[in-house]
């Protein structure tokens, strides 16, 4: 029996553990580096050839908002409710009950505004539209489109990757406000539910002395910069090289998990800013 | 070519000197090697070979999707190079290229997919745009399934809207890969109909008669129609010069290599 899944299942293991955790950095960097190409490139592209050929760009963009941010809104209110319930409406009984209600607004606006909102967000967007990305165009790809396309002297990256930069940048963004709203108003009621002793008035002022203005900026920022990597990695990792069709399962998973390593990347980076502001 | 008995100082359409092409799907495997091989205006090449010989690939590297591996590939008696520049779309854009099955995008429509590459490149009206999708694919006799989506019909009606596709743009030379494979003698009959009015100048064309290129697997259905043969055997171009008086079994041999019992 053993030897029949050890002819299926061939897994090296590694040799030593230095060579392994070496071997794992050196192919990390490599795929950083491909990405960080990919990602000019398209960039380049999506400015190069801003407003070109409108009549098949913008009804392909405009697909994507839907699919990626109108389509995950019940999703998001939903999970603002869940949000508010499980993290918020507890935080604000525990202040009560020790006395600090006077911080609420400030552990909202770390918790919720900068940090929980926009990457509770980005996860759901990845793992529900790109996801579909790496599976569509790894399908593209191995089934030959991509040669179509630019036989008929259309830029792949022009027609494939730019609306879903734009579609999913676009929904990141709107999708964290709503998910930040709706979590903060699910949050009062919770608290109100427990009988905290804080009026409206009184969590709304909190709340608007605790947000600054540098927070609009970087939430505008991340929350794109976001859509735009979900966009990016699983492209790439959809379109980068010839795919068999069985390997695109595989490919999905690769880009699902680099995904999340480049918004953290990303996050790790605003925190900088913060610091420094 | 010199086999019509004319000389031409036309530039070439397409040109390969010396030329070592490799697979699409693999660069590292030579299908051809030392080509030579020119395409005139007016010419009507078939270009046969067995399975595996890389039919697709010669076409994809007379298209220029696929660059030589060494030698050169002149378009139109332009070097080209890989990317998206506007000098280099509008040269390519002068060849359509068919692919085997079509290619086409799956999420589009049939009519969709024959629309994009004007919707992409030139500015029609709506209205306009109907008429010419309607146009070429009434000219592929596909009319009827116009909004179905490519997986609702057949693999060779799928490259059929393939041709009304690269038809589009109204392209000067036409590259087929495969046509006529495992088709019904009805259909078949239809692809040579449809290709023998693009050679003499299709309406849906603006009446301009096209250069055709296709590959084969048998020559026997494209005698009296192709003008140029060639074989692709062995990693190399075999031009064939006396395909109007050669028997079919000579063009056969020279296609699998050896006699047919």
């Amino acid at each position: 029996m053993e030897s029949e899944t050890a002819f299926f299942w061939t897994t090296r293991w590694p040799r030593s553990y230095v060579s392994f955790v070496g071997h794992r950095i050196v192919r990390f960097l490599g795929a950083l580096h491909a990405l960080g190409a990919f990602a000019l490139i398209s960039f380049g592209v999506l400015i190069s050839k801003f407003g070109v050929a409108r009549a098949v760009i913008y009804p392909v963009a405009l697909a994507q908002i839907a699919r990626s941010g109108l389509r995950l809104l019940p999703m998001i209110l939903f999970l603002a409710i869940a949000l508010g319930l499980v993290i918020i409406g507890q935080t604000v009984s525990l202040l009560s009950r020790v006395g600090a209600t006077e911080f609420l607004g400030t552990v909202m606006a770390t918790v919720v505004v900068r940090e929980l909102g926009p990457l509770l967000t980005a996860l759901i967007v990845l793992s529900w539209a790109g996801t579909a990305n790496v599976v569509e165009l790894g399908t593209a790809r191995a089934l030959g489109e991509i040669e179509a396309l630019e036989v008929m002297g259309i830029d792949p990256i022009h027609y494939l990757v730019v609306p879903r930069m734009i579609g999913m940048g676009l929904a990141v963004f709107a999708l964290t406000i709503y998910l930040i709203l709706g979590a903060l108003v699910s949050g009062y009621v919770w608290a109100f539910l427990q009988d905290v002793p804080l009026t409206p008035g009184e969590y709304v002022r909190q709340l608007a002395t605790s947000v600054r203005w540098i927070d609009f900026v970087v939430l505008g920022l991340k929350t794109f910069l976001f859509g735009m990597s979900i966009a990016v990695v699983t492209c790439y990792h959809g379109l980068a090289r010839m795919l068999r069709l069985e390997e695109v399962s595989n490919a999905t998973v690769r880009a699902v998990a680099q995904t999340v390593v480049v918004c953290m990347l990303i996050d790790a980076l605003f925190i900088l800013i913060y610091l420094v502001a | 070519m010199s086999e019509r008995g004319e000389v031409t100082t036309a530039t070439p359409m397409i040109e390969m000197v010396d030329a070592t092409l490799t697979s699409l799907v693999d660069p590292r495997r030579v299908i051809a090697e030392d080509v030579n091989w020119t395409v005139m205006p007016g010419d009507y090449w078939v270009v046969g070979g067995l399975h595996g010989v890389g039919k697709s690939d010669f076409i994809a590297a007379a298209g220029g999707i696929l660059l030589p591996a060494r030698g050169k590939y002149r378009l139109f008696g332009k070097e080209i190079e890989y990317g998206f520049e506007r000098e280099l779309v509008e040269t390519r854009l002068r060849t359509g290229v068919v692919f085997d099955g079509g290619r086409l995008l799956n999420h589009l429509t049939l009519a969709e997919n024959v629309a994009l590459p004007m919707q992409y490149h030139l500015a029609l009206s709506h209205d306009e745009l109907l008429a010419r999708v309607s146009e070429l694919l009434e000219a592929v006799d596909l009319l009827s399934v116009a909004n179905d989506f490519p997986s609702n019909i057949s693999r060779n009606r799928q490259q059929r809207v393939g041709l009304a596709r690269a038809m589009a743009l109204r392209p000067e030379v036409i590259l087929l890969d495969a046509p006529l494979t495992g088709l019904d003698p009805a259909d078949a009959n239809s692809w040579m109909e449809i290709l023998d009015r693009l050679a003499a100048g299709h309406p849906a064309m603006g009446g301009k008669p096209a250069t055709l290129v296709a590959t084969a697997d048998d020559f026997r259905p494209w005698r009296g129609h192709a003008r140029q043969f060639a074989a692709l055997r062995q990693k190399h171009l075999r031009l064939l010069r006396h395909v109007s008086t050669d028997t079919e079994e000579h063009l056969m041999r020279e296609m699998v290599g050896k006699d047919l019992d």
